[in-house]
């Protein structure tokens, strides 16, 4: 059997894109976003457009995942901070809830210390928001009175209709 | 681990390609994107080495359309298939949803595939999943080689729990896209069943 499924509904989702904007704006950064550890990006905030977010995701949570590994090959839980420094853009990778990860993109507008601050103070928020998500996800979309799991009525036509058969 | 946004409404499922090394992972990759209109397909991601031979993992983001309103979209990876990247395979496994094992229908490589088949079986239960319960389809390649082991033979050495089966030729595409759409089916009846 597979782990429990993540689900994220509306209402968190706005707010963990407030917290990130929030974060955004305080640490003057370029970008932000919340990518889930199996390399799905869950939100972002700022100047989007400009990056393949889907890759960005997908090499993060790679990156996580192997310094991970290489954290408990040297008896550490984990290296909670990556930063990656460039000529002109800098990452700043940190890991949200256990389960999440957080990358802020930044130029020389802004500094690795303002950055380390402010996502500090975000992660608090961030926590918050993710057990209320996991608290929800635990009830299942039943729980969530709001929202009636559309995935029960699946058919197998519907499953085929996807692959155009 | 399926992802279930329901701000965006999407669906997001990570398949695995998993198998020893030369097996033709990334070929199978490489001809969903080539065959794969621009607008379902994100940028195929390869981190291999020098000498073309995956290093961490290749990575193919596909959108196969709506169902029932939510766009669902398949994270398609490969894990390096040579046997002393296992640090690297592990991790690849993290959160999968499916798994494809394709296996090289070659005599010689015969026990690397039993191999890889363990080797899968242990790196899953390292991650709380079970074979016997997984999503999971398993690829004959290279058929179009002379000399390789009748189908029949190989059901009988390598099939795990009378999985959908698949004979392929992944360079020209035969039986990819089958393989393909044989576990994203069995992962939509998983969360349809939840």
């Amino acid at each position: 059997m597979c782990a429990a499924d993540f689900v994220l509904y509306e209402e968190e989702f706005k707010h963990l894109e407030e917290a990130l904007r929030r974060l955004r704006q305080e640490a003057n950064a370029k970008a932000v976003f919340l990518i889930d550890k199996n390399g799905q990006q869950i939100a972002s905030a700022g100047e989007v457009e400009q990056f393949d977010t889907t890759s960005l995701a997908s090499l993060t949570a790679g990156n996580v995942a192997a310094t991970d590994g290489l954290a408990k090959l040297i008896g550490e839980r984990e290296f909670s901070v990556l930063f990656h420094e460039g000529q002109q853009d800098h990452i700043h990778i940190s890991i949200v809830a256990k389960r999440a990860i957080l990358v802020v993109i930044f130029d020389d507008r802004s500094s690795l210390g303002l950055v380390r601050l402010r996502v500090k103070r975000a992660n608090v928020d961030l926590e918050k928001i993710f057990e209320v998500m996991l608290q929800k996800g635990e009830r299942g979309p039943q729980g969530a009175a709001a929202h009636a799991s559309p995935f029960s009525e699946i058919t197998d036509d519907d499953i085929d209709a996807l692959f155009g058969e | 681990m399926t992802f279930i946004n329901y701000a965006s409404k999407e669906i997001n499922c990570k398949i695995v390609y998993y198998g020893p090394g030369l097996c033709g992972k990334t070929t199978n990759l490489q001809y969903i994107y080539n065959k794969t209109a621009p607008e379902s397909k994100g940028k195929m991601i390869s981190l291999a080495t020098e000498a073309d031979r995956t290093l961490f993992f290749d990575f193919l983001p596909l959108d196969l359309g709506s169902i029932r309103g939510f766009t669902t979209r398949f994270h398609l990876y490969t894990v390096p298939g040579q046997v002393f990247y296992d640090a690297s395979r592990k991790l690849i496994l993290k959160g999968v949803d499916g798994v494809i094992f394709v296996a090289d229908s070659q005599q010689e490589r015969m026990e690397a595939n039993i191999e890889s088949i363990r080797n899968l079986e242990q790196n899953l239960k390292e991650h709380g999943f079970d074979l016997a319960t997984v999503p999971y389809a398993l690829q004959f390649n290279k058929r179009d080689i002379p000399n390789v082991i009748p189908v029949d033979e190989m059901y009988r050495t390598l099939n795990y729990k009378r999985e959908p089966t698949f004979e392929a030729v992944a360079t020209t595409g035969v039986g990819v896209f089958d393989t393909l759409k044989s576990v994203a089916k069995q992962i939509l009846i998983e969360l349809k069943k939840r």
